[in-house]
């Protein structure tokens, strides 16, 4: 009991198979509170599988294995998937059904740094700030564990920094345990407190990172564990 | 650095370790590529920037206005000349003049109330009914297995070809009429608003399974505002069809309505009566159109179409 109080969430022997190729084989995984992991492999090898397995959106998918997730778990996709026909902040408090929903709605949103827009309309937003009224909403409903999948693989190199710092901050005040699927190794080993590749359906390695933030990517640590998810990435 | 930064892992990586191997430098001259193979300035490789825009433009004012302009004063120089037979088709002055005529000392403000109430009776009910049973196919696999097939079977019959049968069934009343309206308009808003939710986009529906919405919350808040667009243009499409169908019921043992009156003309042969009900239903049926154009585009404010 005492042991998964320090869980954010567990997977047991996950098996998944689309038709007669398995994606994901006996896969286990504990993930700790507040605790950040990045997810990375080949294109294909398996990650969006994984992480919405972990979410409960694989309904009708064929496998096998256990999973338990805490009760408040958000999702973050790779394209902002705002409501176009709600204003921003309907957009960051939709599915909220607290009372101070409103309020919490404003904070985040000065949060994310689009104070004033809470009344703007989806398409006048450009794809970063979209991203970020995502991302707050991603946090309204205050998750233990936020799965996120290529959040920012749509964004400019310059866009995706501020996104990287802004998401360490936003982590700072809502601790949520974080899944980050990515492909992009500089981001995961800049971000991430452990590094797990995916590969053949399996996690084939799991590297903690250890390094201080903000992290300087020239940081000997930093350099020699991207050469080894370089490697296992076929580069 | 900044080219680093916008380049895949592969590059940045392979750079330091094999620096002569003829991938990454292959993939340095295509991310340098540009400021290579720019010319001089004396180049005729260069010219001015060409985009030509393939939307729609800047509007022109009042430019709804400019066919019914053209025809109006096609028709009155014809008349003044003498091209127009007025028999066939009197003078536009002569029209407003029977309009305006009809208006204060005919029956036409009665006609006109008489048809107007005739449609929203009709539409209402059709609205409701197609709306509702839109609604139930369009969220259950049940309900649209007892549903779409006869709503398809109706829609293939054109809905006037029904009036005989209404007839024996509900005589020549009032009810046949607006049941006949209620059927016309039931059709396009059923097709359009289920349409409408069955193409809403299966991304937004695993929104909301994320953000863990009851039911009720997902229908109000994803599904019914993703069909509105449907719904609207259904409704586009109703209204003017329960106006159709109002003429043709008009003619059958009416009383009073627009299409009375213009059948009565036809007997005494008023071509300007006839055509003096022909510009009520036009006038009206424009007016309630642009009325549902005006709320659809309150409604789907959110949209950025072509339209602009
Ligand atoms: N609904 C599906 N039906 C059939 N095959 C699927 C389905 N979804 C995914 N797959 C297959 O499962 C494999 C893993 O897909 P997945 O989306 O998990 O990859 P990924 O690691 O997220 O890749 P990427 O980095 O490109 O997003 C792929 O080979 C894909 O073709
Ligand atoms: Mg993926």
């Amino acid at each position: 009991m005492t042991a998964t109080d320090l869980l954010a969430a567990r997977v047991t022997a996950l098996s998944r198979r689309f038709g007669d190729k398995t994606i994901l084989d006996d896969i286990s995984l504990d993930v700790l509170s507040e605790e950040f992991i990045a997810l990375i492999g080949k294109s294909g090898s398996g990650k969006s599988t994984l992480l919405r397995a972990i979410a409960g959106l694989d309904h009708g998918v064929a496998g096998s294995g256990d999973i338990a997730v805490p009760r408040r778990v958000s999702f973050a996709f790779q394209d902002s998937r705002l409501l176009p026909w709600k204003r921003v902040l309907d957009n960051v408090i939709f599915g909220l059904e607290a009372p101070d929903a409103v309020e919490r709605g404003r904070t985040l949103l000065q949060e994310v740094g689009l104070a004033g827009r809470e009344r703007s309309w989806p398409y006048e937003l450009s794809g970063g700030e979209q991203q970020r009224v995502a991302l707050a909403r991603s946090l309204a409903g205050e998750p233990e564990l936020l799965l996120m999948d290529e959040p920012f693989g749509a964004l400019d190199a310059l866009t995706r920094r501020r996104m990287h710092k802004l998401l360490l901050r936003l982590k700072d005040i809502h601790r949520p345990a974080i899944i980050l699927v990515t492909h992009d190794v500089e981001e995961a080993v800049t971000l991430a407190d452990r590094v797990l590749v995916l590969k053949d359906g399996q996690i084939a390695e799991d590297l903690p990172v250890v390094a201080d933030r903000p992290r300087d990517v020239e940081d000997p640590e930093l350099i020699t564990i991207r050469k080894t998810l370089l490697q296992h990435l076929g580069v | 650095m900044p080219i680093s930064d916008v380049t895949e892992a592969r590059p940045t990586a392979q750079r330091p370790t094999t620096p002569a191997s003829p991938a990454p430098a292959e993939a340095a001259s295509a991310a340098t590529a540009p400021a290579v193979t720019v010319p001089g300035p004396s180049s005729t490789r260069l010219g001015p920037v060409s985009i030509r825009p393939l939307g729609l433009g800047r509007k022109y004012p009042f430019g709804w206005s400019y066919g019914i302009v053209a025809l109006l004063l096609i028709w009155s120089v014809g008349s003044i000349l003498g091209i127009i037979d007025p028999r066939t088709l009197p003078a536009p002055w002569v029209i407003v003049e029977t309009l305006w005529y009809q208006l204060v000392e005919g029956r036409l403000p009665e006609h006109m109330q008489a048809s107007v109430v005739r449609a929203a009776l009709g539409f209402s009910a059709g609205f409701a009914v197609g709306l509702v049973l839109a609604v139930i196919s369009g969220l259950s696999r049940l309900g649209e297995g007892f549903i779409d097939g006869p709503v398809q079977i109706n829609r293939a019959t054109p809905g006037l070809a029904m009036m005989p049968l209404l007839i024996l069934w509900f005589g020549i009343g009032e009810d046949m009429k607006i049941i006949t309206i209620a059927l016309s308009v039931m059709i396009p808003i059923y097709m359009h608003t289920h349409n409408g939710l069955r193409g809403i986009d299966k991304r937004y529906i695993e929104l909301a399974e994320t953000q863990k919405v009851s039911r009720w919350t997902f229908i109000r808040h994803v599904i019914f505002p993703g069909s509105l667009p449907g719904l609207f243009l259904g409704l586009r499409f109703a209204v003017l069809s329960s106006w159709l169908s109002l003429i043709v019921v008009e003619q059958y043992n009416a009383t009073e309505g627009i299409g009375y009156m213009m059948t009565l003309a036809s007997t005494y042969g008023q071509t300007d009566v006839i055509i003096a009900g022909l510009v009520v239903y036009a006038a009206l049926g424009l007016a309630l159109d642009s009325g549902v154009k005006a709320l659809q585009r309150f409604a789907l404010r959110w949209r950025k179409t072509i339209e602009g």
